[in-house]
């Protein structure tokens, strides 16, 4: 019988990937069967409850306790994890002895940095949107990378928001570049005078990484945050960006990568881009041909975006030849959600059935017949737990279950790097085909979302992937037309 | 555009980081000027509680 046991630490807190990082760490311990570090949010409660991490004990912590849950096989195993999590949190690294002095609050930190203009809040969800209404009433904009925000709280921060004349990029804003400077996970791309606004940060990284790769250049990637355009919210981020977009003297045009909005809110949306008059390249990932302003354009697939933004036609280079297989069938394991989007809809395009965790319009759910393609990103693999893009092992047991599959013709894949990604998500990717180490797996096909500018190198990445045999396709919509390829449907 | 956007977007960005330190040490690489909160759950960790202070502006 498997024995859970809980340590609360009242009033201390770390961040979530500082716990994160130690939950692994006891989890991988002899005989634990889970574990986790959590602050004691009403949140993580559910979380560590659904995990059956949570004993009587466990169930005191408040939002600003650290509430340490171990499910082991005997009492002397999770006592041991215990005492092994007890002493990571001690561990003189871990309180920061030693660090520069750091404000207890907001209206410390401004009077350390005058002239301050933005704050990137990443604290546990059930807190982000006070600190946001801290910042934006102190004068700055808010990039709210945190999720778990209730969308009402978020629709009056919003309203709040426009009232004073400041920006809130998200919550669950995971990108944005502005006036240069890469925030969260993005990427290192020149300056240039295409402006975009995004409510998908993947989507914003590989539009931005193949406008770079291609010789143009960003002025602002504003994040709004995967809600902005839905109904509740109403597009109040997405509207104020176009707007400020529009008079920025540093952009020329306007590129809108978003999941399709709400009927309403695409009206005002592309009012607002008439009303701003600049060249303007709309992508509503999956949505359907609409009806445009003289100055819009709509394109169907991230690349085709980048393309159309920088007035290029484009090019779509030839599958490689690759091993033949009597299967049929596509597996796309994914990081990134709106690249998952973009390789649905490409083979949806195709004819093909499709079926997914995070279905676009006319995309079946999981169960059924078709090629799944999972965003492992998604709410449900990564509550608890690190994103895929910031840890890949998370999706080690996908890759592996994948790899042994002889029912496969391919594994669609992408690889996204960047400030925030992982160090080396190429490395570990080869590491899993190697250790698999069989030539009757299915083929690998992948792209890598980057620029040479960031800290893993792009071309680096792509070297070590071609050299383990993986097909590196030039965009994610490239390697879907390359899977494609690969069931000789190309 | 309000004054506060214009000022973000004509940059340099100025950063107050509350949360994930990592963001903090990614910037300073690059240069930006940051201050890290040192942040812990505010009003005991009650996120009603909390939100109402900031609501009354403490």
């Amino acid at each position: 019988m498997a024995h859970v046991l809980n340590e609360v630490r009242r009033g201390f807190y770390l961040d979530s990937v500082a716990l994160m990082r130690m939950s692994r760490a006891i989890a991988g311990m002899d005989g634990v069967e889970e574990a986790a570090l959590m602050m004691g949010t009403p949140a993580n409660h559910e979380i560590m409850a659904d995990a059956r991490l949570l004993a009587d004990a466990g169930k005191t912590a408040g939002g600003g306790d650290l509430l340490i849950g171990i499910r082991a096989t005997s009492q002397p195993v999770a006592e041991a994890a215990l005492a092994e999590a007890t002493a990571l949190l001690d561990a003189p690294a871990t309180r920061g002895d030693g660090a520069a002095y750091r404000p207890k609050s907001l209206r410390a930190a401004v009077g350390m940095l005058p002239g301050a203009n933005l704050a990137l809040i990443s604290v546990p969800g059930d807190f982000a949107v006070a600190e946001a209404r801290k910042a934006i009433r102190r004068g700055l904009n808010a990039m709210i990378f945190s999720d778990n925000v209730d969308i009402e709280a978020e629709a009056a921060l919003k309203a709040e928001a426009r009232e004073l004349g400041r920006l809130v990029m998200g919550p669950d804003c995971g990108t944005a570049i502005i006036a240069g400077t890469p925030l969260a996970f993005a990427n290192v791309v020149p300056r240039g005078s295409i402006g975009m606004i995004g409510a998908s940060g993947t989507g914003l990284q590989e539009v931005t990484c193949l406008v770079a790769q291609h010789g143009g250049g960003i002025s602002h990637a504003i994040g709004v945050g995967g809600r902005d355009l839905k109904a509740e919210v109403g597009g109040i981020s997405t509207l104020m960006a176009i707007e400020a977009l529009a008079a920025d003297p540093g952009t020329d045009s306007i590129v809108l990568i978003a999941k399709p909005p709400a009927g309403d809110v695409a009206k005002a949306v592309l009012e607002a881009l008439e009303i701003g008059g600049k060249p303007a390249v709309i992508c509503f990932m999956g949505a359907a041909e609409m009806e445009l302003p003289e100055n819009v354009r709509q394109c169907f697939s991230l690349k085709n975006t980048a393309f159309a933004a920088l007035g290029e036609k484009p090019t779509t280079p030839a599958p490689p030849s690759m091993q033949a297989s009597d299967s049929e069938e596509i597996l796309g394991l994914f990081a990134g959600g709106t690249l998952c989007a973009e390789a649905q809809v490409i083979l949806r395009d195709a004819g093909q059935t499709v079926r997914s965790n995070a279905p676009v319009t006319g995309i079946s759910t999981q169960d059924g017949d078709g090629h799944l393609m999972l965003d492992l990103g998604d709410d449900d693999y990564t509550r608890g737990r690190p994103h895929p893009m910031i840890d890949p092992t998370v999706r080690n047991d996908a890759f592996i279950d994948a790899l042994a599959r002889t029912d496969l013709a391919a594994i669609l894949c992408d690889v996204v790097i960047g400030y925030g990604a992982h160090g080396d998500p190429a490395g570990h990717l080869v590491a899993l085909v190697s250790a698999h180490g069989t030539d009757t797996s299915p083929v690998l096909i992948t792209s890598v979302c980057g620029t040479d500018g960031d800290p893993q190198g792009r071309a680096g990445q792509i070297a070590k992937l071609e050299e383990a045999g993986i097909h590196v396709a030039p965009s994610n919509a490239d390697a879907a037309k390359w899977a494609l390829a690969a069931i000789g449907a190309g | 555009m309000s004054d506060a956007i214009k000022d973000l977007l004509a940059g340099p960005v100025k950063v107050v980081n509350i949360g994930l330190e990592g963001f903090e040490a990614e910037l300073s690489a690059q240069d930006v000027e940051v201050v890290q909160v040192d942040w812990s759950p505010p009003a005991g960790g009650d996120p009603k509680l909390a939100d109402l202070l900031s609501k009354l502006g403490a």
